[in-house]
């Protein structure tokens, strides 16, 4: 199988690799960089919990060719943390009791960021909206947007 | 709420900690079991079957032994020759792990590829040629038991027809009586539909057999850790696996709710393979294995008839259920309860007299039959009375809460023996109503229901008042293949106050690090954030039969409470030796003994642990530690009240929850906030079901909902925002008058929903609608009554 010489930022970090073509981003991050925070939960990209922020954007890794990420920036869930503080994102999943077992959580963290990036102040609706592409079997979402309330609040406070 | 006995410091009961498992998961850094990556550790994919009922008449594997990579192909003939091609299900029933000649459900596990990674593994699968000879395949339950249907489970000698069991309880001929002389009977059929937990993180498991030390060390998604290593030892014994090495590590699962408690074949398949290969194996099922072969939930039948005095007070019961449980009886219910404990199902009700009886069958679909967030068939039995109550209530043109108060169980009933033999411990079901009418406001919505019903809109308004049966249970009657249902925990107080405390239970994401923390704290005064909590290493914590059932706060929470008494018994003693006096002279407060009357005289629980390592008395043992295996003396029944508004589109027939309102009553609660998350979640596994969810077959046995395209889990879009409630009657025979919560939710939420939808339809004549309640039913009813827009 042909393989290719990829170049990537991780989490602000160089990256490269040769990876073959038909390596699926979440698995280069999940096994070659062992960056376990993102996940597998499906494979007809329904759940969402190997959400990544590829320029930013949200996608789901499990559909996303690792060579398509040659040149370009990735955010998973180990880059939140900066210096040793928590991205507000996570402070409201912690505050406001939005995970149960946690698997969903990455990839909501990550939605909830790119929307709070174009939306200061979104709606319930809003913030419902744009993590309908993540499923979370255990909290029923009501946290889960109270979480990203929370957040709003605090990053529009800094 | 009453206010906490413990500072929030200490954070005993009641407090809402913040949670003590977050902080790794909300960086990422939890270890689930595809996070696990050993040296040299090889990867394993499964070859399933496409009929739903076939010979194999070969297996070709040259080809996929060609592809770079894979190193192996595991069949049945294989594992014949270790004889470990079957295994007992939980139900004591047998199950094929990979077989020799025959499949029996569409998914089955063919055979397995080894290979050096996923990718391999998977080209690897692509390539084994499998010679199939389709037979005539037993779909419909009720053609099952036909005379014609050819007979499944011929490996079974002497095996006739598909019946797996009959089950009755009740007295027959007074429910019979009963009914002759009833003014009023009403009967619904009704059908609980195949369903599948669908927890996010999927099965798997990595198999660590070292061929030195001759150890086994399985890392899977399971949520009872010790029971699996023992039915390893059982199954496996006679290959020289040895309990003592065998360890099971259940690490993070990514939720479980049942379908993490069966063992599948390709757990046993991926053991062997790494016994016989001596490296690790890694297996982990994708979405679509998932949903097609795993555990499923439900798909019973049932025939409910409802006798009624014709002012409305209920005077008997009887069901018949038809049960399918796939291609064999793997339902993991305790062993003397084949159709679990449907025996619930006259519910909040003060109901004389009742008869039920269940028939298991079997089909060629995969094996399962409780797995979904429910405490063993009480989803069912909870489904068939809340439903039927209302179909007497619109037969009787009473108000369905009238109908309920009237019929309640009431308080100074407690313990209340039901007409099906269970003790109910203790209730208020007529406070949990009225708190829900009060906060939805169901005078003001009936008014509301009767303007907008003369204007043509549709708009329903669904009680459901359910009585639950969790915390299995007392040893006399609850074993899972003859292990009793006991739970434990063993505390270790450290010199310096802290404390370790490991269960026999696993976490999925309840949050045991936190809560059991608190009991803890609550018992010895330690704070909650100075105990560590461990579970799920059959290696290092105390043996118990793990969580599902919402058992783990009635068994291991309250083995906690009594292991933390017996360390305060000696703590006392240590407190006594400290200050010189004896220990009668002691009182306690969460933390600290102080002197009778002499308050400014005390040692804390800290001064007692140091003491226990450095200053003991003559005579005493040294350390601060105790295990306590709790064996409940009764199962809890928590109860509650939900109400829900449905708005349906008379264009779409789209059904919208407009509001739900849950009024929960689990006893005392250990933590406000996670109580508040395990109902959310609960509630939107109860609206699924009753909305969205259901795995059907074709009629040659072809699921038709087996991936995440066609198998719905709400997203938040369709979830409402559940508003929650609580009332508190603390159960009388728990430690700590809890009673469990995780399943409460899941089970009381669909008939609400349905209720409400049948109520928005009432006045066209609708008595009943099956779930899950689809646009599409609801509008071809519409259509049918000539009301769709
Ligand atoms: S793993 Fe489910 S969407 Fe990617
Ligand atoms: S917290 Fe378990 S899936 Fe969301």
């Amino acid at each position: 199988m042909a393989t290719h010489r990829i170049e990537l930022s991780v989490n602000g970090a160089k990256q490269s690799a040769e990876v073959p073509s038909r390596l699926l981003l979440v698995h280069l991050l999940r096994e070659n960089l062992r960056l376990t925070g993102t996940h597998i939960g499906c494979d007809t990209t329904h759940c969402g919990a190997c959400t990544v922020l590829l320029d930013g954007t949200p996608v789901k890794s499990c559909t996303v060719l690792a060579v398509q990420a040659d040149g370009r920036e990735v955010t998973t869930v180990e880059g939140l943390e900066k210096d040793g503080k928590l991205h507000p994102i996570q402070e409201g999943f912690w505050e406001k009791h939005g995970l149960q077992c946690g698997y969903c959580t990455p990839g909501m963290m990550l939605s909830g960021c790119a929307l709070l990036a174009r939306n200061k102040s979104p709606s319930e609706a809003e913030i419902r909206e744009a993590i309908s592409g993540n499923l979370c079997r255990c909290t029923g979402y009501v946290n889960i947007v109270k979480a990203i309330e929370y957040a709003a609040e605090k990053m529009r406070e800094r | 709420m009453a206010t906490p006995r413990t500072s929030p410091e200490i954070s005993g009961m009641g407090h809402s900690m913040k949670r003590k498992e977050d902080p790794r998961f909300i960086r990422g850094r939890g270890n689930y079991v595809d996070d696990i990556q050993l040296p040299g550790m090889l990867h394993m994919d499964i070859v399933r079957s496409p009929f739903a009922h076939a010979k194999i008449k070969s297996i070709d594997t040259s080809k996929a032994l060609k592809v770079p990579g894979v190193l192996a192909v595991i069949d049945g003939p294989t594992l014949a020759k270790y004889n470990l091609h079957w295994m007992p299900t939980l139900m004591s029933d047998t199950q094929m792990v990979l077989p020799t000649d025959r499949v029996m459900y569409q998914a089955q596990e063919v055979c397995a590829v080894i290979a050096t990674d996923r990718y391999a593994a998977a080209d690897g699968v692509e390539a084994v040629e499998v010679d199939y000879e389709p037979l005539e395949p037993v779909i419909d339950a009720h053609k099952a038991l036909l005379p014609s249907a050819p007979v499944l489970r011929t490996d079974k000698k002497g095996k006739t027809d598909n019946r797996i069991f009959h089950w009755e309880v009740g007295d027959k001929s007074a429910t019979d009586k009963a009914f002759k002389d009833a003014d009023v009977v009403v009967a619904q059929d009704m059908y609980i539909p195949r369903i599948h937990v669908a927890s996010i993180e999927t099965c798997g498991c990595v198999a660590d057999f070292d061929r030195v030390t001759g150890k086994l060390t399985v890392y899977m998604t399971t949520q009872a850790p010790h029971a699996i290593r023992t039915v390893f030892a059982l199954v496996a014994g006679h290959v020289g696996l040895s309990e003592e090495k065998i360890r099971i590590v259940s690490p993070d699962i990514g939720g479980g709710f049942g379908g993490k408690v069966p063992v599948y074949p390709g757990y046993v398949i991926a053991t062997a393979a790494s016994v016989v290969i001596g490296k690790p194996i890694k297996w982990v099922e994708d979405r679509m294995e998932n949903l097609q072969a795993d555990s499923f939930a439900r798909d019973y039948h049932i025939h409910a008839e409802l006798a009624a005095r014709k002012d409305g007070t209920m005077t008997a019961l009887r069901i018949k259920t038809l049960a399918d449980h796939g291609y064999a009886d793997a339902a993991a219910n305790p062993s003397k309860f084949p159709a679990g404990l449907f025996s619930i199902c006259t519910g909040s009700y003060d109901v004389k007299h009742a008869f039920a009886e269940v028939d298991g069958v079997y089909t060629n679909k995969p094996p399962g039959g409780i797995a979904y967030r429910c405490s063993f068939r009480v989803t069912e039995a909870v489904h068939c009375i809340e439903r039927i109550t209302d179909v007497l209530a619109s037969e009787l043109k009473m108000d369905p809460a009238a109908l309920r108060m009237k019929n309640f169980i009431q308080p100074d009933k407690f313990p209340y023996k039901s007409a099906l033999g269970w003790e109910y411990d203790s209730g208020n079901y007529g406070a949990a109503l009225r708190k829900a009418m009060d906060i939805i406001g169901y005078e003001d919505l009936r008014k509301e229901q009767a303007e907008k019903r003369a204007r043509g809109e549709l708009m329903g308004i669904g009680i459901s008042s359910f009585t639950e049966i969790v915390g299995a249970g007392p040893s006399k009657h609850f074993d899972i293949l003859g292990i009793k249902m006991f739970d434990s925990c063993e505390i270790r107080v450290h010199p310096t106050g802290k404390a370790i405390a490991r269960f026999g239970t696993k976490s999925q994401g309840q949050g045991h690090e936190t809560t059991y923390a608190q009991i803890v704290a609550e018992e010895l005064g330690i704070p909650a954030s100075q105990v560590q909590v461990e579970e799920g290493d059959t290696d290092t914590a105390p043996y118990g039969l793990g969580t599902y059932a919402s058992r783990s706060t009635p068994t291991a929470g309250a083995a906690g409470a009594m292991a933390a008494r017996k360390i305060r018994e000696k703590a006392k003693k240590l407190a006594a030796h400290l200050l010189e006096c004896s220990p009668d002279d002691l009182v306690w407060e969460p933390g600290k003994f102080s002197v009778k009357g002499a308050p400014d005289r005390f040692k804390t629980i800290q001064d007692c642990a140091f003491a226990a390592y450095t200053n003991h008395p003559q005579g005493m043992e040294a350390g601060l530690e105790a295990v306590s295996y709790y064996d409940p003396p009764n199962l809890t029944f928590p109860f509650g009240s939900y109400i829900c508004v449905v708005d349906i589109d008379r264009g779409t027939g789209m059904v919208k929850i407009r509001r739900f309102v849950a009024v929960d009553d689990c006893g005392n609660i250990i933590n406000p906030m996670i109580v508040d998350g395990q109902i959310h979640g609960g509630l939107t596994m109860g609206m699924a079901p009753a909305l969205l969810e259901e795995i059907q077959y074709d009629e040659s046995g072809n699921i038709q909902g087996g991936s995440f395209m066609d198998y719905l889990v709400p997203t938040a879009m369709e979830t409402p925002a559940w508003e929650v409630d609580k009332t508190v009657t603390p159960s009388p025979h728990h430690p700590f008058g809890a009673k469990g919560v995780g399943e409460s939710a899941t089970v009381g939420a669909p008939p609400a929903i349905a209720n409400a939808v049948v109520d928005a339809l009432a006045h066209l004549g609708v008595k009943h609608v099956e779930i899950p309640i689809t646009p599409e039913k609801v509008w071809r009813i519409l259509r049918e009554k000539g009301v769709a827009e």
